[in-house]
């Protein structure tokens, strides 16, 4: 393993202080229990949005942190879920009188910590609730298993709802909102490449050089299969029929699309690839009305990427086009 | 009869087991899960024993505590006791595995009665709740291959030979049967909760972790307890 850190122990602490001191305009964070809220938090009147789980997703969630998007995060270990007392303090911090909404991927441990945390929240007399994203294709919907894993529709999840607090939506409609958004939402990653968890050591999984895993999870699970690598338009191709055809999305949807990277991947292909997807899209008539492209909901230095696309209406984008000041996401102010 | 001292000698020898068996739970969980069962009770329950200990060399127990409630009260009754092990596991343990001990223990702390002593029948009820504690966080049943495979069958026999008036050992006794049965029938079962089940049958072939680690926790009660 090469990797620049100071020991593999320290690395989300060391992570959160040199947050801390590039952004003490926008960010405000706590140790032990560990957990980041808006410099100005808490807002009084305003519905608080939170969000949470294992660090090493970078930017996501603290870089989401601001004006406009989550009023607080709690970041666990690495690749693992935040503890309730955390999620609880993060919680009171922030909570501004008019509730708390906890967006939630859907990972067993981030939603047992999240529920326990709203439990002892209810026993503080902290009204909360809670939305679990659950968008990625690759996984099987099935009432036996954990079911779909939460990726790229946090990020549309969290900064729609962010919006929609700044705008004075109460409890009530900002969780149906955020279930909005879940609900027309649909992703699905690959990887060229593993990740190395730190404390690990070595790459979580073993590939060959010549071999990519289709639908890959963000801790690096396996996805619905490995195969030779093939070329960029193929992979995007492919990619694009899993997650289009599964909602399905139509000829005129509108969407918001996130071309994502995974940590490890160079700019340079994330627009290559891009430029892929705007083609298929294009050829499917589907209308991209906003775009993301970068490093988003990133898996350590895994390289790969994810497609997310958002079939939106006009309140999703206006509230999409409202203004944002967080550490990785900022525009109109 | 359980009393507080048997409680915390219980805590006590789960500490030394699950310090034993880091490795092999460990291992166990490699196999389908993601390889820290071992270690993540070894950190919870040695945090538990520190507390334990901090007590009875004197201490308030509360100097570590970080904004939580509740260590305060280890040492005095059964209640407050159960909770704060409650608050030091979900602090220390984290994952799925921190949320479900937590909240075992939690729904113990609020079925236990401040007194001096427990009798077989209270000890059943108390487990029982915790239990369902973990039925109800977990959104699983008996035969999704997880800790719920030893506890649910051990219940019900702790809760048979309760009603036919056992003592304290003998129910622990039975419970401890039936939880053996229940780790081996996790072998052949398809995992359908938690990181497991996205093997889907490739899961089939090895034990639960967290069934053996809950069978490890009922020995040590039986040692303990009665």
């Amino acid at each position: 393993m090469k990797k620049l850190i100071n020991s593999p122990d320290s690395v989300v602490k060391d992570s959160l202080h040199g947050m801390q001191s590039a952004h003490p305009d926008i960010l405000k964070i706590f140790f032990d229990p560990d957990f980041i809220i808006r410099a100005d938090a808490p807002l009084k009147g305003k519905t608080a949005v939170v969000s949470g789980g294992g660090s090493g997703h970078e930017p996501m969630h603290g870089g989401f942190v601001g004006h406009g998007m989550l009023h607080g995060a709690c970041p666990g270990d690495v690749f693992t879920s935040p503890t309730p007392d955390q999620i609880l303090a993060a919680v009171k911090a922030v909570d501004g009188g008019a509730g708390v909404l906890a967006i939630v991927k859907n990972y067993s441990g981030d939603v047992m910590n999240f529920e326990m945390a709203a439990e002892l929240a209810s026993d503080e007399g902290i009204k909360t609730a809670s939305v679990v994203i659950n968008d990625d294709v690759a996984v099987k919907d099935s009432l036996y298993t954990q079911g779909r894993r939460g990726v790229g529709a946090t990020v549309f999840a969290e900064k729609i709802c962010g919006a929609a607090s700044e705008r004075g939506y109460d409890l009530k409609q900002i969780t149906d909102l955020c279930q909005a958004v879940n609900a027309n939402s649909r992703s699905m990653g690959m990887s060229l490449t593993s990740c190395t968890v730190p404390a690990a050591g070595k790459p979580t999984f073993q590939i060959a050089e010549n071999e990519i895993e289709i639908g890959i999870g963000i801790h690096g699970e396996p996805g619905r299969e490995r195969i030779p690598l093939k070329k960029a338009s193929e992979i995007a191709g492919m990619m694009m029929d899993a997650i289009t055809g599964d909602l399905p999305f139509k000829n005129k949807d509108r969407v918001i699309l996130m071309l994502n990277g995974m940590g490890g991947t160079p700019l340079i292909e994330l627009y290559l690839l891009y430029n892929e997807v705007f083609k298929i899209a294009a050829s499917k008539g589907i209308i991209i009305s906003r775009k993301l492209v970068g490093n988003y909901i990133t898996s350590l230095d895994m390289q790969g990427f994810s497609i997310t696309l958002l079939r939106v209406n006009d309140e999703m984008l206006k509230l999409w086009d409202d203004p944002v000041l967080t550490p990785a996401l900022r525009w109109g102010m | 009869m359980v009393t507080i001292e048997k409680v915390k000698e219980w805590f006590l020898t789960l500490s030394d087991v699950y310090s034993k068996n880091r490795e092999y739970l460990t291992d166990l969980d490699a196999a389908i899960g993601d390889a820290d069962h071992g270690i993540n009770l070894d950190r919870g329950f040695s945090a538990v024993r520190g507390e334990i200990e901090k007590m009875s060399s004197g201490g308030t127990g509360a100097e570590s505590g970080s904004g939580g409630a509740g260590e305060s009260g280890y040492g005095s009754s059964f209640p407050e006791f159960f909770r704060s092990v409650s608050m030091t596991l979900i602090k220390t343990i984290g994952g799925a595995s921190g949320a479900l001990l937590g909240t075992f223990f939690l729904e113990i702390s609020r079925t236990v009665k401040a007194e001096k002593e427990m009798d077989g029948a209270k000890l059943v009820s108390a487990l029982k709740a915790g239990v369902e504690g973990i039925k109800k966080r977990g959104h699983a049943q008996e035969g999704d291959k997880t800790m719920l495979d030893t506890w649910i069958p051990a219940l019900r026999a702790m809760e048979s030979e309760a009603a036919s008036g056992g003592s304290v050992e003998t129910i622990l006794a039975a419970g401890l049967k039936n939880a053996e049965e229940g780790i081996g029938s996790t072998r052949s079962m398809i995992a359908r909760k938690g990181r497991a089940s996205y093997l889907g049958e490739r899961s089939i072939g090895h034990l639960d972790p967290g069934a053996v680690s809950s069978y490890m926790m009922i020995k040590a009660a039986a040692k303990t307890l009665s």
